[in-house]
């Protein structure tokens, strides 16, 4: 994959797609009638959330294969998209009260949507948060993967179990079937701009896996030239 | 059956050394009974308020004295590698998994007998009107809390900040087994006013026995180096 | 427990294993077999990776690469058998301190569902001079005396191959004495053994056999008498039976 599309390659369509996006968020898109300029907030916000639930599978994803197969490749990847994903997921939440605020009053309510990305916010630490302390690093990567699926487990549960939930919550504002009357102008923009950071999240995936891979690589030169000092 | 031999045996060896020691489960009584005072006294309710705080603050006292449990239940294993020391032995690392779970559910049933007669006598509400139905919430609610206690706990035992740690974990996954107690319970007490009990403790119930198995099927790699 | 046949095939093998923690491989491409009646000693400097393999033979962990076999079996995917046959004892005592001697004994036996466990147990306590302490609490143990009921743990089950990483540690004179009369009598009872010790004379005098390792490879592996010591950076005082 990386010499048909070598990382650099990647990291210029990260950048134009970017810019397409920021002159379809703000130039291109309408101005939404009720919530006004600050309705384009959103185009981040759910652009945001589905790198940040996508994260999770990929984590469960790897984790399945690294406990199946036991590839080293497997436990990073699933290490790396946590991370990235939790940044994203982080960027949903910080989006979501300034959008809240003037589209609801309040900063923050806890409708069913807010309250599953919370709950994936959680586990993203939960999941960071063993990664730095464990102590066995002969044990990290299987227990890892144990929260990693138990997690993903979690996620699916988190998505029945909140219509279960004092069933009262309002329906969100956009998105909300084929009558809720998107303008296809704004319909483009989304649509864009979820491209673009599905994009963008898998830059910093493979940015940060390589910085892994290097990191691995000197810790093994290290070994080497440990052991070959040993030998005198 | 010889698995089934070798979980009673885990079991009545956690239960021993509690019983030498009394360290896990008189924390975790002490510390329930100290947060059920806490919000009690906090709140000074009225009737019908009670019946809606009273299901929260024993959800979120067993919660906390669960936590509590889990973490002793694994500290007598690592102080001397003790649950390496099971897997020397030719047997399923889920039948370990299955003996702790046991011994966990145990101790928590015990706490919330103690916390369940202290909001009795405090909150003064009666359970026993509704005691079959809380009865099941309270077993399936503590069965999926419990499997996912001896798993992070087991986890959490390879860390720093053990208890943090599995606090961390516990929570935001056992989320909505507690959230959904919490729920049936408030139901059951107010005697059901919307008439469907068994959907809420099957709902529990189900999200319970998914945690169970799977941390079931799990364990035997949180064992593995 | 029958009797084995001196020059059967090696019965606990190691093959090609390679052992990462992290980023690091503590064992490198390790191959090593012990077959029944021999005695082994483990020697390298700290850090060689002797702690790893004995652990990984002792299933306790498991190879990144490589396998690990017992009579020709993998034990990963059949690993009872090679437990049932395997003792070992490591720095770690397995031992509850909240549990006596016996009751500890008692409940590893009963995992390794050993039949007339009394008796069993009685005798291990007798072979490590744990009879009169069996019904003292292991906390309440000094380290030397919790190293015996680990010793005793770790025979309790007539193991074959007794695997042993530093079991000198924390003994008193009288019970290292012992212990050594005891390890020098499993050969004749067809029994393998293969231990680490940071003291070499002291494991010289046990073993017919060395396996130096270093760095996580195997520097050396045949007869003790006629290693290249000198090689191998080991220093030897000049009484070579010297236990002390």
């Amino acid at each position: 994959m990386n010499k048909k599309f070598p990382i650099s390659l990647h990291f210029v369509l990260t950048f134009i797609g970017l810019a397409v996006m920021l002159y379809m968020i703000f130039l291109y898109a309408p101005e939404e009638m009720t919530m006004g300029e600050v309705q384009r907030i959103f185009y981040v916000h759910v652009a945001c959330a589905w790198p940040a639930l996508m994260g999770f599978i990929i984590i469960f994803f790897s984790s399945i294969v690294y406990l199946w197969k036991r590839t080293q490749y497997a436990d990073e990847l699933a290490h790396t998209t946590a991370e990235v994903g939790f940044i994203f997921c982080t960027c949903v939440l910080v989006t979501g009260p300034l959008w809240a605020k003037p589209a609801w009053g309040v900063w923050w309510a806890w409708d069913a949507r807010l309250t599953l990305t919370f709950l994936l916010w959680l586990l993203y630490i939960a999941y960071l948060m063993l990664r730095s302390y464990l102590v066995n690093p002969g044990r990290a990567a299987n227990l890892c993967a144990v929260v990693g699926i138990i997690g993903f487990v979690d996620v699916l549960i988190d998505y029945m179990a909140i219509r279960w939930w004092r069933t009262q919550h309002p329906q969100p504002v956009v998105l909300g079937g084929p009558d809720s009357g998107l303008d296809p102008r704004m319909l483009a923009t989304l649509l864009v701009s979820v491209c673009v950071f599905t994009i963008l999240f898998f830059l910093l995936v493979r940015i940060r896996l390589r910085l892994a891979g290097i990191r691995r690589e000197l810790s093994e030169i290290r070994h080497v030239l440990a052991f070959k000092h040993s030998e005198d | 059956m010889s698995s089934l031999r070798i979980i009673w045996n885990i079991l009545i060896k956690d239960l021993r050394v509690e019983w030498r020691n009394r360290e896990t489960l008189a924390s975790m009584c002490v510390f329930g009974l100290l947060i059920v005072f806490l919000f009690n006294f906090a709140f000074e309710t009225a009737r019908e308020e009670t019946l809606r705080l009273l299901p929260s603050v024993l959800w979120v006292a067993i919660a906390f004295a669960g936590v509590l449990g889990f973490n002793r239940s694994f500290a007598s294993e690592r102080e001397n590698a003790c649950l390496e020391g099971m897997t020397l032995a030719p047997v399923d690392p889920s039948t370990i998994f299955v003996g702790k779970m046991l011994a966990n559910l145990i101790f928590l049933g015990i706490a919330e007998v103690v916390m369940v007669f202290a909001a009795t006598l405090w909150f003064n509400v009666s359970f026993l009107p509704a005691l079959g139905q809380l009865l099941l919430i309270a077993f399936f609610g503590t069965l999926g809390y419990a499997a996912l206690g001896t798993i992070f706990g087991a986890i959490a035992a390879n860390t720093r900040m053990r208890e943090v740690m599995l606090t961390v974990l516990q929570f935001p996954i056992a989320f909505w087994i507690l959230m959904l107690s919490i729920d049936s319970t408030g139901n059951a007490l107010r005697g059901n006013p919307q008439g469907n009990w068994i959907g809420g403790i099957a709902r529990v119930a189900g999200i319970s026995v998914v945690f169970t198995v799977a941390s079931y099927l799990l364990f035997e790699y949180v064992l593995e180096e | 427990m029958a009797p084995q046949d001196r020059n059967a095939k090696p019965v606990l093998e190691v093959r090609n294993v390679t052992k990462f923690f992290g980023d690091l491989a503590a064992l490198k491409e390790v191959s090593l077999g012990i077959r029944c009646g021999e005695t082994a000693l483990l020697y390298g400097p700290n850090g060689a990776g002797k702690t790893t393999l004995l652990r990984m033979l002792a299933s306790l962990a498991r190879p990144s690469c490589g396998e690990i076999l017992f009579d020709g079996k993998n034990i990963e995917h059949d690993g009872a058998r090679a437990k049932a046959a395997i003792g070992f004892v490591s720095h770690a005592t397995f031992l509850y301190g909240e549990l006596t001697v016996r009751e500890n004994l008692k409940f590893f036996g009963s995992l390794f569902g050993l039949s007339q466990l009394e008796k069993k147990i009685d005798g291990a306590l007798e072979m490590f001079d744990m009879s009169s302490r069996q019904d003292v609490f292991a906390r309440d143990l000094s380290r030397g005396l919790q190293q015996r009921a680990s010793l005793a743990r770790a025979f309790l089950h007539d193991p074959d191959f007794v695997i042993l990483d530093e079991p000198f540690t924390g003994l008193d004179h009288q019970s290292v004495e012992k212990l050594e009369n005891l390890l020098h009598r499993l050969p004749d009872q067809g029994k393998a053994l293969l231990f680490s010790t940071h003291d070499f004379e002291q494991g010289a005098a046990l073993a017919k056999r060395l396996i130096a390792l270093k760095a996580g490879r195997v520097r050396y592996n045949g007869p003790l008498d006629i290693a290249p010591f000198e090689s191998l950076g080991i220093v030897r005082s000049n009484g070579q039976d010297s236990n002390e």
